[in-house]
């Protein structure tokens, strides 16, 4: 097993702020590799660290064998960048974008333009080729983004947060796209903050925070030490949360969750809807009186109640619809 | 080689911006009307005001705007390059094989193209209120050339501003600081001579005072009987103008590619 990304003790401080902490990261050859976190994890930098945008203070990282510090012009042959802003050019069409982006890749003119032509017939944006990108919607922009990563080839992509701030039907489109054209071959680096992105994409997830690795697996490690589902209960009055804990408590697969929002109670479950109806069923013999019950999958909320002990931290801006600017 | 893929790779950028000009009209559109502004203002108000012996105002303004517009016009290098910042496309070029000189390279020479636009304007305007190029097409072709490799000069100061300061507002702010006192301490709207002292001096010794001077000698634009001026620079405008712009060039150069190469996103 060849590992064609090898991070070891990244530390990167901005004043204060200690962005990575000692950060260690392998990606195997050919392997989709996810890295989840919150916002101001340390994702963005540790990206930033291996496509020689920043330095980091301590550490050393190498891509394809060859040393980020020591050789970053080699490095920059061998990668492709797709950023968490949408870096194209607005005023340019998106078929200019991706030729421009050829040619500073140095694969000649007839090379570039047939290139571009190929990508924006892969990623579906032919009809729009030939219009500014300032025209284009939110998705549309991401996938210019993700083609002009695929322009050269290149044996090793990193993208940063490829749906942050995109619809539903948008990201699903994408992580289409991410699966179908983008992992064919080359090893794949992408960080995100949701863990069904994660879960739909990679075969490894590291999960990082506070600039730090806390747990590194395959998705279905993961689920495992999260466990597969989770029951919410609100009751009605507070007075009614012993009771509904201990209810919740027979079923739960791990530890209940009550602190986080008053009146809710979160248990950890496997076993989907017979679990939930055999909880309704309890809840109501015993007379407790809910305003809402749901099951879902686990959250990254739900990953780092487990991994850490804490909840995220508060006030993070958690919304799908708003990309927090700001290094992470 | 080395040289010839920042050449290839800062032309690649150039075609980029000059892409944007066209795009974006209003742009072509304030940088073409605000010099013909310049023109007619100071033409017609201080025109009527300020009295050149043995000449006209209007023949002496026009080497002071020229070399006052293209000077500010430097401002949009930096502005350009900051706004690159602002939008992350810079992380994309850097992440990128390309010469690290390219991004500013390609940004001074698409900035000379739209000096080239500048200055034809001007010209076009200045010829309308009563201004005439009375000496050699040498001479006018050796007039309009030095000004925009002066620019070109201050281009790349502009670059390097542009590349540290968080936004573009905060560039526009922070060289008007610099630009107006340069341009306007100096020969460029009124004779120097009359200044106080100090002021003198440092209008003298300006080299906006030689640009200004030199152009305005090659356009065949001083009164026949001007004394000629007693300080070294305005005796050899061209070669002293020409000295600053190879010196700014040579500081500023290294050190926009510098940052260039060292800037990380700011957000």
């Amino acid at each position: 097993m060849h590992n064609i990304i090898e991070a070891t003790g990244l530390v990167k401080r901005y004043g204060d702020v200690v962005a990575l902490d000692g950060l260690d990261l392998s990606v195997r050859e050919g392997s989709i590799v996810a890295l989840l976190g919150p916002n101001g994890a340390g994702k963005t930098t540790a990206v930033s660290i291996l496509t020689t945008l920043i330095e980091p203070d301590e550490g050393a990282a190498t891509v394809a064998g060859v040393d980020v510090l020591k050789n970053p012009a080699e490095v920059r042959k061998l990668i492709g960048l797709s950023g968490q802003y949408a870096a194209v050019d607005e005023h340019l069409t998106g078929f200019e974008n991706l030729d421009m982006i050829g040619r500073l890749y140095r694969l000649g003119r007839k090379r570039s333009i047939t290139r571009a032509r190929e990508l924006l017939e892969r990623f579906d944006l032919n009809d729009a080729a030939d219009r500014p990108v300032k025209t284009y919607s939110g998705g549309m922009r991401r996938r210019l983004d993700l083609a002009g990563a695929l322009v050269a080839e290149s044996p090793v992509l990193f993208l940063d947060e490829p749906t942050t701030g995109l619809d539903l039907p948008s990201r699903q489109e994408l992580w289409r796209i991410i699966r179908d054209l983008v992992g064919r071959g080359a090893t794949l680096l992408l960080t995100t903050q949701y863990l069904e992105e994660a879960d739909r994409l990679a075969d490894d997830v590291l999960v990082i925070d506070n600039g730090k690795a806390i747990a590194q697996g395959t998705t279905d490690e993961l689920k495992d030490l999260v466990g597969g589902e989770r029951i919410e209960v609100k009751v009605t009055e507070p007075d009614f949360l012993p009771a509904a804990c201990r209810v919740l408590g027979r079923v739960a697969v791990g530890e209940l969750q009550d602190d986080e929002r008053p009146r809710v109670i979160v248990a950890p479950v496997s076993g989907g809807a017979p679990i939930l109806a055999r909880v309704l069923a309890d809840l109501q013999n015993e007379g407790i009186e809910v305003s809402d019950v749901v099951l879902r999958r686990p959250t990254l909320d739900d990953v780092f109640l487990v991994l850490t002990g804490n909840a995220t931290r508060p006030g993070e801006d958690r919304d799908p619809a708003v990309p927090a600017r700001g290094k992470s | 080689m080395n040289f010839l893929h920042a050449l290839n790779d800062g032309m690649v950028i150039a075609k980029r911006n000059l892409i944007k000009i066209k795009r974006v009209p209003d742009i072509l559109v304030f940088v073409l009307l605000s010099p013909i502004m310049f023109v007619l203002l100071f033409a017609y108000v201080f025109g009527s005001a300020i009295q050149i012996p043995g000449g006209s105002y209007r023949e002496f303004l026009m080497a002071g705007i020229f070399a006052q517009t293209v000077v500010f016009g430097a401002t949009f290098t930096g502005a350009g390059l900051a706004d690159d910042m602002q939008k992350g496309i810079i992380d994309r070029f850097r992440s990128l094989p390309m010469s690290r000189a390219a991004v500013v390279l390609g940004r001074t020479a698409s900035d000379v193209i739209y000096n080239v636009l500048t200055l034809t304007i001007m010209a076009l305007t200045g010829l309308l209120v009563g201004w005439r190029i009375r000496g050699s097409v040498v001479d006018a072709v050796t007039g309009f050339a030095l000004l925009l490799l002066f620019a070109y000069s201050i281009s790349w100061m502009m670059a390097l501003v542009g590349l540290i300061v968080p936004s573009v507002e905060v560039l526009n702010n922070a060289s008007f600081m610099v630009i107006f006192p340069i341009t306007f301490i100096a020969n460029t709207f009124v004779p120097s001579e009359n200044l106080p002292t100090v002021l003198r001096v440092f209008a003298e010794w300006n080299p906006v005072s030689s640009l200004a001077h030199a152009t305005r000698t090659l356009f065949g634009n001083i009164p026949p009987g001007t004394p000629a001026p007693d300080v070294w620079p305005l005796r050899n405008p061209v070669i002293y103008s020409v000295i600053w712009a190879g010196i700014i060039i040579a500081v500023f150069a290294p050190l926009a590619v510098r940052r260039y190469t060292k800037a990380a996103r700011k957000s």
